[in-house]
């Protein structure tokens, strides 16, 4: 075997297809994915608590990015009711795990695989359901129709009070807590980490981990239908792919992340009301997407990483541009300077890199694997 | 030899335009079944029936002893029906790889759950069909595009990659729509022993429309012509050429300018 394996003068050369089928085929992939996890697992020890909870927020955003980049991105079915999805998955985890004799509906299972899992399962059924509304429209009706399950979901939030606490108000988020760590209880001051980097850890570990399901997905013969019901739906019928069977698939995978991230989503602050998920919260998801590369896995964090970085980079801005205030009553400010960030991202993504930051990153790979001849 | 497809009696309209209007014939084991006729003639539309786009109003349809009538696509396929289309339906944003592996879609025996953690069942039955795909890389020539998006592949390569496509599937019958259109001399004929080697050696018989006279006389075991949906003549490539009905219905003529499609004697004065 190993004779076959290594070769004189060749040790990368394939020798089999399970080599040429692997995630990282290449060296510079193994090297590259084990430098990007060592520096995102070092990052608690690197920078401030306050930077802390910016990236952790940030890995959320991705693990929900993902799951609309694999219904939107990967079967092309657009979604716009992505906050739907996410708020289902925090108050499935907020009651799964809230005090059974507190104020709001609480079922006290503190146990977090049990809530986590659970919130992303409630999501997933509440997907399936949605679905067969995928296989009736597509395109902008889809959208627009999606679009009215964040309505639906937002009048159903408002008013349940004694679940979600209402309009204003809110509840408390489910509270991590795993094996005598408790994620949210901070022991800095007794030399231990602190509340920010117990959850930057937790969200990168859930990160990581949706991130390979997702890659796996892509590349299995379920990802291949989702790409071909996106690319020619009538040849994916013909080819055998049932059309219905994979799109309730995808609606139903996308919802099951969404429901994780949302249920991850408040930990920090401990608390969240109804108002969060807006149709602001689905175009951010949206937003991500497509700049961080629709239909692909890595773009997509990197998409919400800027998008999570984006308020803390407005901030920094007055130093460098004098126009800008940093006070929210003097105009320009650094809030509408965000919000118009938002907008002119997205517009020159799509003129300019509709790959996006993948597409980006992309083009810097095939740079330097020919440097330094141009092609 | 037994038949693989019996297609009897089909009638299809929309509204008022009959697109097939009582066509019958049947494939054998082992034929290059060829169907032509003039633009709109209701080729395409036969096709349509076969892999159960569209429902026909009358008749039957048996692949094998089975009937199709009411089928969905992807039920139809997994019977063993495989096509390519007039213009090209590749996957564009897909692997030449990968657009094969969708071939195999329905051989794959693996679910979502599987796929997720990949190591395992999902990683062997893809490794499994991986080398079948290869066996069709091989017998394409397609080695060089193994990665390539097919979006970015030259015409006649993506007409290859279809045909593979519909070879992954394993067909107990192939539909080829328009295999040569828009190709040049040299693709043509490449592609002529393709589907040359298809029957004889891959041994599955074949429904071929195709406007490419030279190639379907050429190549052809049997040919049906059709005209406004209703059949007009069917027999061998000899045949054809010499029945009057067919050249007036294809050649909008009649047989005194007929020149190299038939001899002054099969002509009717």
């Amino acid at each position: 075997m190993t004779s076959l394996t290594t070769r004189w003068g060749r040790p990368e050369l394939y020798t089999s297809y399970r080599q040429d089928m692997a995630l990282l085929n290449t060296r510079s992939k193994v090297l590259g994915t084990v430098a990007v996890l060592v520096v995102a697992a070092m990052m608690p020890m690197l920078v401030s608590d306050n930077m802390l909870i910016i990236l952790g927020s940030g890995l959320v955003l991705a693990i929900g990015a993902i799951g609309l980049n694999l219904v939107t991105g990967y079967a092309g079915q657009v979604s716009l009711g992505h906050a739907f999805f996410v708020g289902i998955g925090a108050y499935a985890a907020a009651v799964l795990s809230g005090d059974p004799d507190g104020r709001y509906l609480g079922l006290g299972v503190d146990f977090m695989p049990f809530w986590l899992i659970g919130a992303g399962l409630v999501a997933a059924i509440f997907g399936a359901l949605v679905a067969p509304l995928a296989t009736r429209l597509r395109g902008l009706y889809l959208a627009v129709v999606t679009l009215g399950l964040v309505f639906i979901g937002q009048y159903f939030f408002f008013e349940w009070n004694e679940m979600s606490g209402g309009p204003q108000v809110g509840r408390e988020a489910a509270r991590p807590e795993l094996f005598g760590i408790q994620f949210t209880v901070d022991n800095g001051f007794k030399g231990g980490w602190t509340e920010e980097q117990k959850l930057y850890w937790l969200f990168l570990g859930v990160l990581v981990v949706a991130a390979v399901l997702a890659r796996n997905i892509a590349r299995s013969r379920i990802g291949r239908a989702f790409s071909a019901i996106r690319d020619r739906d009538v040849a994916a019928g013909v080819m055998g792919v049932n059309l219905t069977r994979y799109k309730i698939v995808a609606f139903t995978i996308s919802s099951f992340y969404a429901g994780i991230c949302g249920a991850l989503m408040f930990s920090a602050s401990g608390h969240f009301t109804p108002e969060s998920f807006s149709l602001l919260m689905s175009v951010q998801f949206i937003a991500i997407v497509l700049i961080g590369g629709v239909a692909t896995i890595s773009g997509t964090i990197m998409g919400a990483m800027l998008i999570a970085l984006l308020p803390r980079l407005a901030s920094e801005l007055p130093a460098f541009v004098p126009f800008l205030s940093s006070s929210a009553s003097e105009h320009p400010n650094i809030f509408e300077f965000e919000q118009i960030m938002y907008g002119v991202l997205i517009v020159a993504f799509l003129l300019f890199e509709p790959r996006g930051l993948f597409g980006i990153w992309h083009r810097i790979r095939t740079y330097w694997k020919s440097f330094p001849f141009s092609y | 030899m037994t038949t693989v497809l019996q297609f009897d009696d089909v009638h299809l309209s929309f509204g008022a335009v009959k697109a097939v209007n009582g066509v019958s014939f049947t494939v054998e084991e082992d034929e290059l079944f060829a169907v032509i006729g003039p633009n709109g003639a209701g080729k395409t539309s036969i096709f349509n029936v076969l892999s159960g786009v569209y429902r026909p109003q009358q008749g039957s349809v048996q692949l094998e002893g089975q009937s199709l009538l009411g089928m969905r696509p992807p039920a139809i396929a997994r019977l063993g029906m495989a096509r390519t289309f007039q213009n090209i339906e590749l996957f564009a944003n897909l692997t030449v790889l990968d657009n094969l592996m969708l071939g195999r879609h329905q051989h794959l025996r693996y679910g979502t759950l599987a796929a997720m953690h990949w190591v395992g069942r999902a990683r062997n039955e893809e490794l499994k069909h991986r080398l079948k795909v290869e066996e069709i890389v091989d017998f394409l020539e397609l080695e060089q595009y193994r990665k390539f998006p097919v979006g970015l592949l030259p015409y006649g390569v993506q007409k290859r990659v279809e045909l593979g496509r519909a070879l992954a599937m394993e067909p107990r019958l192939l539909l080829l729509d328009e295999p040569v259109a828009g190709m040049n001399l040299e693709e043509t004929e490449d592609m002529a022993r393709y589907i040359l080697d298809i029957r004889d050696e891959l041994r599955i018989p074949m429904i071929m429309v195709e406007h490419d006279m030279g190639l379907v006389m050429d190549i052809a075991d049997r040919i049906m012509v059709i005209d406004f949906g209703t059949p007009v003549a069917t027999g061998t490539p000899a045949e054809i050429q010499r029945n009057p009905d067919v050249i007036r219905a294809y050649l909008g003529g009649d047989a005194g300018d007929l020149g190299d499609l038939s001899d002054a004697e099969g002509a009717h004065p």
